[in-house]
Formats: C-alpha cells, sequence, structure tokens
C-alpha cells in the first residue's frame, strides 16, 4: 500500500491548518468511503486528517428555530434524535434506508455528504472514468449505465450522487457550513454540488481545504409530514434506484406547500422545484402529483438502459404524495 | 495398554440426531485458523498482478523499477517462471482449466488473466508493488458479447452427452393441444463464498507442503504433481476450515503461483487472492440462453420437449453448463430433445457452481412447466404428478427410488396449496400484489472412491482420518456421527480429523457426494476395527488403525438412475409500480437420503434455497462489453441476498434412505438451489399475471413489464 500521514486534529482551526491547501490530503470521518477507496487506489492521498473526534458532534437548536447537526454526528445519531424524527421524519427515514447499522454507526453527515459515486467504472481503477481520470472517457454512456442518471448528466459523466441524507437534506433546504484558512462560512447544499458538464471530476464548490463544520435545517413546518421512500435492487444493503424525499402540507384538499428531492437520479440530490412550483396550489389528488411529477421529469434524459427510471419516479412521487395526503386527510 | 471398549449392544443412534458442529467453538472464538492466516517463519508474499486487456500478448513486463522497490524479492512471468505439464486428465475426469496454469506464454485470453507474481517480504510490499509494476500488451480486438444466436457455438459433451434424442418432435409438436415456446436466459453469477482464495507453499524435506483453502486435498495433490512433474506422494495439500467453495476451490492460479515462487526462492511464499481478483481468476457459472419447447395433451401429459441450453467458456478450457441435462431426469415426452452447447469468448473460464446445470435448467425448465400448466388450465404441482416417469426418460434405467410426489405432497399440505386460486394478478395487499409459485428440484446422488483410516487409541478414544473438507457443510460432524454408529460408541469418543491430503485418497467435497462417499468409507474402517477389537481385548500404545477403500464397493453398484429430488414452494409480494419483488415465505420438502445431522443439514437446505432467491431476484456480474472485464466486480456491485431479502424459510424432508448406501446417505448439498428460482419466478408471474424469463427479476425489467392496475 501507498504509506500515508495521519494525523489527528484537536479543533476545527487546527484540522484547517493540518490540512492546508495539500491537493493529496484528506479530511477522514467514518472512512465508510474514503478508506474503501484508499484500498482499491482510487483515492491515494498522501495525508489523512482525522476530523472524526473534533467536538462536532451535537445536535441543537438553531437560532431561528431550525436545528444545527455537527458534521461529525454519526448517521446513527442522526436517524435517533428525537428532534429529527418528529420535526423531519424524512431525513430520520432517509438515513435509516442507507447502508447498514455498522456503518451507520462509524458514518458521519459531513462525509456523507462529500461521500464518491459507486459508479462502478469509477470505482475500478482498470477502467476509464472522467470523474478519476480527467479526459479518459465515460464508458458508462456506451456500457452499463442500468443504474445511472436521467437529470442533469453530460456526456462526460453520468455518475449518481449516493447519498440517502443528502436527498432529505436538499428538501428541506439545508445550509452547510464549513470553515477555511479564511474563517467560517455557509452555503446552501443545493449550491454544493457542482453541475457536471465537461468537468465531472470537479464536484462541489467548496474551496480547497474546506471543512464542511456542520449542516443546519431552516425551521420547516412542512418537514413535520414527510416522508422517504427508497427503490433498491435488494431489500436492505444496496444503494438507491430511485429515492423521493417528500413533505406535504394540504389544507381543504388544497396542496399550501410541498417539498420534493429525488435520489438516485443526477450527480446530486436533485430538488424537484418545478414539481413544487405545479403542486402548490393545486388539488392534492393522484392526477395532479402525477402532472407535477410529469413537469419535473420532461427534462429527463435518459440513456437506452435507464428509462425506466423517469416512471419509477413518476411512481414514486405519486405513492408517496398520495400517502402522505391521505394521512393529512384523517 | 487400556481396554478396548466398542460397544457391542445395540447400536447408538447419533446418525439423524441434531448435533452442533465438533469445531463450532473454535470458529466462533477465531481459534480455527484458515489458510491465510496460519504463521509460517521466513514467510513471503505474493501478489498476482492481472491483466487490463482482453484479448493480446503481453509485450513487455517491466519488473527493473519493481525490483528496487523496499522488499521486492522476485517478479514471475512468462519470462522467467518454472513451466508446467498440462498435457493430462485429472482426478475430475477433466483436462486443467490453464488459468491455473499461470506464466506459461504471452497470450492473454481475457480480462484479469494472471500476468505476473510479484514476491516481496510483506502483503503490502508485494501489492504495492504489484500496482507499480508496468506491462505492456499488444491489444487484439475481443468478443464477449454473448447470446443465443452467437455463430462460434457448437454442442459439447462435458460429464455427459451434448445431445440425446427420441421421437419425431415436430411431429409431437404439431399434435399437441397446448404448447410452450419460449427461451429463457441466466446471467453469469459467482460463488462468492465469504473466504477468499488463499494458499500457503514451502518445501519441506524434499516435500512440496501447500496449506491451502480448498474442496479436496486428494484433488489439489494430483493437480499440482503432474503441473509439477511430481510424484503424488512427494507433495502434501493440508486444508483444515474452508470459509465455501461452491465448486470453486480447486486447483486456481493461487497456489500454483505460490509453489512456483517457493521454488524460486526456496522460502515458504503465500498467495492470496482479493475478491476482485477472484471474479476472474476462480471461475463462475456460466450465463445461459435457453430455449424451451413443450407440446401436451389436453390433460397436460408430455408428448414433446425440447430443451437446447448455452453458455460461455473461455479460450483455454471447454465448460458445458449442462442445462438440458435436466429434463433427462425429470421429465418424460414421446418425442424428447435435450442439447447443450457451448461458445468460447474472450472471457474467464466458467466452472462448477452449485447444482451446475441443475441450477439455471430447473429454472427454465420448471417456469416452462408452469406456462404449460396455466396454457392446460391445471394445477402446476398436478401437471408434474401426472408426468412422473417410471423410469430414466433418456437412460431407461430404474429410479434407485424417487420420492418427488411424496414431497408435492407433504409440501402441498403444509404451505396450503389446495386454498390457492390459480388466477394470476388479483390478490392485493396495500401497494402489494401476492402470488406463489412451486418448482420440482433434483440432483444427482453418487458417490466415489475414498480411503479413511479409523484408529481405536488406548485411552478407549477413536481418531477417524480422512481427507474430506468440509467446506462450511458440518461433514466434519456428519463423519463424526457416522463413525460412531458404525463404532456403536458415543459422539464424544470419536475425534475426526480431515483435510490432510496424507490421509489418503479420497473424494471431494463437490457434486453432493463428499458425505456419502467419505461417509461410506469411513463406515467400511469403523465397522471392521469393531470386529477387530476383542470386547475386554487391549490396545497396544500405538493404537489399533484399520484403513479403508471403497473403490471396489463402489464398482459393484447396480446401474441405476440415483437421485435426490424436492418441491420448492414460494409466496412473494410484488410492488408493480417500483418493481420491488419480496420473496414472503419458502418451503422446500426433500426426499434425499438420510439425513444425517438434522441441523446442518436444514442449514445446506435452506442455504440452497437462498442462493434460489438470490439466484432469482439479485445475482448478475455484467460484463462490460468495451473493456471485456466486470462492471462492480465486488460485493458492493455484484448484489447476493441481504438478510432483509431472506424470510422465513422452511426446509425439511421425507423418509428416503438410499437402499444402496451403508449409511442411507444420498447428498444435499446442491438440491436445495435446485427449482427455488423457478419457483420465485412462478409466484411473481402469479401475483402479477406476467411472465419474467430472463433472471434476475429485477425492479427495473417488473416496472417496464408492469401487471395489473387493481
Amino acid at each position: 500500500m501507498k504509506e500515508f500521514d495521519y494525523r489527528r486534529a484537536d479543533d476545527v482551526s487546527g484540522a484547517v491548518a493540518l490540512l492546508g491547501d495539500d491537493p493529496d490530503a484528506r479530511y477522514l470521518g467514518g472512512g465508510t468511503n474514503l478508506v474503501d477507496l484508499m484500498k482499491s487506489g482510487v483515492e491515494r492521498p498522501a495525508r489523512l486528517v482525522d476530523v472524526r473526534t473534533l467536538p462536532l458532534d451535537r445536535i441543537e437548536p438553531a437560532d431561528d428555530g431550525g436545528l444545527r447537526i455537527g458534521a461529525t454526528v454519526t448517521n446513527s445519531d442522526l436517524a435517533a434524535h428525537p428532534g429529527i424524527r418528529n420535526r423531519y421524519p424524512a431525513l430520520a427515514q432517509a438515513v435509516l434506508a442507507g447502508a447498514s447499522g455498522q456503518l451507520r454507526n462509524m458514518a458521519t453527515v459531513g462525509g456523507n455528504l462529500l461521500q464518491r459515486t459507486r459508479c462502478g467504472y469509477f470505482t475500478d481503477v482498470s477502467k476509464p472514468c472522467n470523474k478519476r481520470v480527467p479526459g479518459s472517457g465515460c464508458p458508462a454512456v456506451e456500457g452499463e449505465h442500468h443504474n445511472h442518471a436521467v437529470l442533469g448528466a453530460s456526456e462526460h459523466c453520468v455518475a449518481v450522487h449516493p447519498s440517502d441524507m443528502g436527498v432529505a437534506l436538499t428538501a428541506f433546504d439545508a445550509v452547510v457550513s464549513y470553515e477555511t484558512a479564511d474563517g467560517a462560512a455557509e452555503l446552501p447544499l443545493a449550491d454544493l454540488y457542482l453541475p457536471v458538464g465537461e468537468t465531472p471530476h470537479r464536484e462541489t464548490a467548496l474551496p480547497p481545504g474546506a471543512l464542511i463544520t456542520g449542516v443546519t435545517l431552516p425551521p420547516a413546518r412542512v418537514a413535520a409530514r414527510s416522508r422517504y421512500r427508497k427503490v433498491r435492487e435488494r431489500a436492505s444493503y444496496a444503494f438507491a434506484i430511485g429515492s423521493v424525499a417528500a413533505a406535504l402540507d394540504v389544507s381543504g384538499g388544497v396542496v399550501r406547500e410541498a417539498r420534493l428531492a429525488f435520489g438516485a437520479v443526477a450527480s446530486r440530490p436533485w430538488r424537484a422545484h418545478t414539481a413544487e412550483r405545479v403542486l402548490t396550489g393545486a388539488p392534492a389528488t393522484a392526477e395532479y402529483f402525477a402532472a407535477a411529477a410529469d413537469a419535473e421529469l420532461a427534462a429527463a434524459r435518459p440513456l437506452p438502459d435507464n428509462g425506466y427510471k423517469v416512471t419509477l419516479m413518476r411512481n414514486l412521487v405519486v405513492a408517496v404524495l398520495s400517502e402522505l395526503a391521505e394521512e393529512a386527510a384523517r | 495398554m487400556t481396554t478396548a471398549t466398542t460397544g457391542a449392544a445395540a447400536p447408538t443412534r447419533a446418525v439423524g440426531t441434531a448435533h452442533t458442529r465438533v469445531e463450532g467453538r473454535d470458529k466462533v472464538t477465531g481459534a480455527a485458523r484458515y489458510a491465510g492466516e496460519i504463521p509460517f517463519a521466513d514467510l513471503a508474499h505474493g501478489w498476482l498482478v492481472l491483466s487490463t486487456v482482453a484479448r493480446g500478448r503481453v509485450l513487455s513486463v517491466e519488473t527493473g523499477p519493481v525490483l528496487d522497490m523496499p522488499g521486492v524479492l522476485t517478479v514471475l512471468h512468462h519470462g522467467n517462471a518454472p513451466r508446467l505439464h498440462t498435457d493430462y486428465v485429472g482426478m475430475l475426469g477433466v483436462p486443467p482449466d490453464l488459468t491455473a496454469a499461470v506464466f506459461q506464454n504471452d497470450r492473454v485470453p481475457h480480462a484479469g488473466w494472471p500476468v505476473a507474481l510479484v514476491v516481496a517480504d510483506t502483503s503490502e510490499q508485494a501489492r504495492e508493488a504489484a500496482e507499480a509494476l508496468v506491462v505492456t500488451y499488444e491489444r487484439e480486438p475481443h468478443d464477449v458479447a454473448f447470446s443465443a444466436g452467437h455463430p462460434d457455438a457448437y454442442p459439447a459433451d462435458g460429464h455427459m452427452p451434448a445431445l440425446t434424442e427420441k421421437g419425431d418432435l415436430e411431429a409431437e409438436l404439431a399434435a399437441s393441444a397446448h404448447v410452450v415456446d419460449e427461451e429463457y436466459t441466466t446471467p453469469e453469477e459467482h460463488h462468492g463464498m465469504m473466504e477468499p482464495h488463499a494458499a500457503t507453499a514451502r518445501w519441506d524435506g524434499g516435500r512440496l507442503e501447500v496449506v491451502d483453502s480448498n474442496q479436496g486435498t486428494t484433488w489439489v495433490v494430483d493437480e499440482l504433481a503432474r503441473m509439477f512433474s511430481l510424484d503424488a506422494s512427494a507433495v502434501r495439500v493440508r486444508s483444515e476450515h474452508v470459509g465455501g467453495g461452491f465448486g470453486s476451490k480447486g486447483v486456481r492460479a493461487h497456489q500454483v503461483s505460490a509453489v512456483m515462487a517457493a521454488t524460486v526462492l526456496q522460502r515458504p511464499v503465500r498467495v492470496v487472492l482479493t475478491r476482485r481478483q477472484m471474479f476472474s481468476l476462480t471461475g463462475y457459472r456460466s450465463p445461459t440462453t435457453q430455449r424451451i419447447r413443450l407440446g401436451a395433451d389436453p390433460d397436460g401429459r408430455l408428448r414433446a420437449l425440447d430443451h437446447r441450453s448455452l453458455n460461455q467458456t473461455s479460450t483455454v478450457w471447454e465448460f458445458v453448463e449442462p442445462s438440458a441435462g435436466v429434463a433427462r431426469i425429470m421429465y418424460d415426452a414421446d418425442a424428447h430433445r435435450t442439447e447443450n452447447r457451448v461458445v468460447r469468448l474472450d472471457v474467464p473460464s466458467p466452472t462448477w457452481m452449485r447444482a451446475p446445470g441443475e441450477a439455471p435448467g430447473s429454472f427454465a425448465v420448471e417456469a416452462a412447466l408452469d406456462e404449460l400448466a396455466e396454457k392446460c388450465g391445471i394445477d402446476p404441482m398436478e401437471l408434474r404428478l401426472r408426468n412422473e416417469p417410471d423410469g430414466g426418460p433418456v437412460s431407461g434405467l430404474p429410479f434407485s427410488s424417487r420420492n418427488l410426489a411424496a414431497c408435492f405432497r407433504e409440501g402441498a399440505r403444509r404451505f396450503g396449496w389446495a386454498d390457492r386460486d390459480p388466477r394470476p394478478g388479483v390478490r392485493r395487499e396495500g401497494r402489494w400484489l401476492l402470488g406463489t409459485g412451486t418448482a420440482a428440484a433434483s440432483f444427482p446422488a453418487g458417490a466415489m472412491p475414498s480411503t479413511a483410516a479409523v484408529t481405536a487409541e488406548p485411552d478407549g478414544t477413536f481418531t477417524v482420518r480422512i481427507s474430506a473438507a468440509d467446506i462450511g457443510t458440518g461433514a466434519r460432524t456428519a463423519l463424526t456421527l457416522v463413525a460412531a454408529d458404525a463404532l456403536r460408541v458415543p459422539v464424544e469418543r470419536v475425534r475426526t480429523r480431515i483435510g490432510d491430503s496424507d490421509f489418503g485418497p479420497a473424494m471431494i467435497a463437490g457434486g453432493s457426494m463428499g458425505t456419502r462417499s467419505w461417509a461410506w468409507a469411513v463406515t467400511a474402517a469403523a465397522g471392521e476395527l469393531r470386529e477387530r477389537l476383542v470386547p475386554g481385548g487391549t490396545v497396544p500404545p500405538e493404537g489399533i488403525t484399520v484403513r479403508s477403500d471403497t473403490t471396489a464397493a463402489l464398482a459393484a453398484l447396480a446401474q441405476k438412475e440415483r437421485h435426490s429430488f424436492g418441491a420448492q414452494f414460494a409466496e412473494v409480494a410484488v410492488d408493480v409500480t417500483t418493481g420491488e419483488v419480496r420473496v414472503r415465505r419458502m418451503l422446500g420438502i426433500f426426499a434425499a437420503g438420510r439425513i444425517v445431522n438434522p441441523l446442518t443439514a436444514r442449514n445446506q437446505l435452506v442455504g440452497g434455497m437462498t442462493w434460489g432467491i438470490s439466484m432469482a431476484l439479485h445475482e448478475e456480474a455484467v460484463r462490460d462489453r468495451a473493456s471485456g472485464g466486470l462492471y462492480g466486480a465486488d460485493l458492493a456491485g455484484y448484489h447476493v441476498a441481504s438478510h432483509a431479502d431472506v424470510p422465513a424459510i422452511e426446509a425439511d424432508w421425507v423418509d428416503d434412505p438410499d437402499p444402496d448406501d451403508p449409511v442411507g446417505i444420498k447428498g444435499i448439498g446442491e438440491v436445495g438451489i435446485v427449482g427455488a428460482a423457478a419457483a420465485v419466478a412462478n409466484a411473481v408471474w402469479h401475483a402479477t399475471g406476467v411472465r419474467h424469463r430472463n433472471l434476475p427479476i429485477r425492479p427495473d425489467r417488473v416496472l417496464e413489464a408492469g401487471g395489473p392496475r387493481v
């Protein structure tokens, strides 16, 4: 194996200083993705800065009434937190739909957002991949892609973001906090991931050396009636082939507010703004739910073997929103 | 000297009673050592380098820079490796898979072909150097596209004739009231056992010793001795604990390259395969395309049966996945034709994998029968009972026993089959459509020559020595029970030692024949020992040992159709709006000879049925056409059923002792998977009204096929 330098940071500014501007250094959270990538040779960092023991492991009320989630909160703790379960149930469900109990005990919120795609070309160093080796090509477009992107992809990369947690966070307008040598800063999660375009290897808008310190959930009444549904190729321990995080506020049979985000269809958690606009003020019926899904999915550009995802997402949107509407009517 | 005390009175009854694994405590506490973790002094570590092209020639192996890396001892490749002898037919009656005969020439016949072994002081150093090793290739166009219409397909025998044929097929099909004519496909599937292949080789006083993880030390000795031109007595192979085999753990590149390196360096060398390397070096179940034509009278009696199967093999080894063999045993018809064909592609060599032939073949045959039952308007179980043959449909030989009907009747009773509404797509529970399905199972019951030794020790205990392999089956425990009964002593007084070729030749753990073959030898030796011990007599310090060899007894067996049978039942729930399929319950009833240890037997049968769920819904290795390698060749990309996919599975059996076996055993290693995938697929049809003829039944396939909108 390639030798690497391992450092453990005592505080946030110390972690940022330890990493510096070294492009071959990486922050290490739970290691549930990075260590795998190091074993398979996809990542070969010269230095690891372990941030898992930083004092960022709390979930606290934010000043505006929302919740601030520390970057090193584990997936297990996040899913078990009463405030998350009661006020943002789709987030707890999304976290529990991911990985396994053992992995959730190790994995952290910050790491979850920065995990890499599980595209089988990306994870296999014997094959080309524009994300891993810029300019080497994307074999998925002509090759295996039945689980690849239908929204927002380009001919240079059709990989999907693997996170479940991120889909729910996106639906709830989460804001990412990070720290650089210049101090603390914030970025809406919606702006964290860069468009694929011609640079699939450039994945986030974070400045070099930035350390994610937390994620803030703004207060959102609509989130209390929310749900996450994930479809995968086995009942557990698999990444989604399609998922939906949805929240619905219905009054008098009419949608007052809707939140909708898709997983496993794009290089990032996909906020379905177009669908939300169609839903707002519309009757809370399956017909309108389908129309909203269709409006969002009109932008889909499926490849020969992943067109089913368009049908899947449409069906999921209708099913999940219908369940939420029924709940609201009770 | 102590008193000999075998029980002269009534036999004990260890066989047939549940017994936990005799080595269970060692395994759960970690005391049991596996091949890759047994310590050796002065051990060096080898790391295989695999080709990155799918066809071509190695032009150069740039060893210079790598030899300067820390700890690197040598780099073996086709330019410097010892020459091997490969022109032989081995213990299993086939020539060697040349994938194991590493570094003999510059040809690259598939992606992931071994081109070099880097040996270093530590595993980490070897791996780093292996990954740094530059190999240049002359690349040639490759063909990895398996399809039913491939022009290079040809009939091939393998372990059975390629073709059997009787009657006028077209005439009988034309005269049939109901005809099914469909194509079924199964994908490339991998063994995926928990323990990777691992071997350590060393020379010890002029003898080659290999500590390995395999399905038969006799098998590995035989092939290593032939390859390296050694006398078999000059090779010792040990394999005490094995974390799964399923057909994959014979002679592979890891043992051969370890022996080469140990020979060159004259120090012990260990080679362990990575999970990714296993996907191209250790065999797999070939994909199949199978066309089935069935013709039947209005009452469901078969007039015509045509089963043609095609599988892929490599350019360096011919392996036939004999899927068309199923109907040669299971179903007769006036016109009966079965044919196995293969096509050689630029792909890794496939091999035996749990129920080779029967697993994919039963999916096609039993799914087609379900379609025929639908067309005839006959209950699918009843259709099978109406087509029970009197003797072997092809051989004409009598069955030693055929208790399939008993399995179906008992299974139907326990599953609640009689209440089944035959109409598809009419049961709904929330978003789930519900359905049930059934299928028949069979697998050959055989035994192969084996030797065993049983020793009466001076302390009143007994030691059994046999080069059996316990690949997780519980064979070590089963043989202990068998020996205890044959000696008529309590189980606690018997110690069974296995996995050492110095114990003498024996059958491998394979073909569902291991336990039966070994139990025969153990019974023979123990029985003779019991007779030799005089009650109240004395045992000398070295003990009294009796050896057995079953070769003659087996040769004297009458020619019969000898098989295990079973009936599989499954209930599934399908959400056609998302494509999700969940198996809700499964029941398998088997007629599989006398069950030695109900505890581990149930493990094996439930394990086989779980494989069936996995085969039906999950498993699929995807070959990337451009590179010729696999896409997602790891256990994250290659899905096996997770715990959440496996519901309450019940496996049980009917009384079915084999009359010609001294213990009554038939063998249970493989029959559990047979028919299981078909039962699930047939249940999916019953739930949705849609036939899924291509495995696995993935969500996208279910979604695109649709279903009833109730």
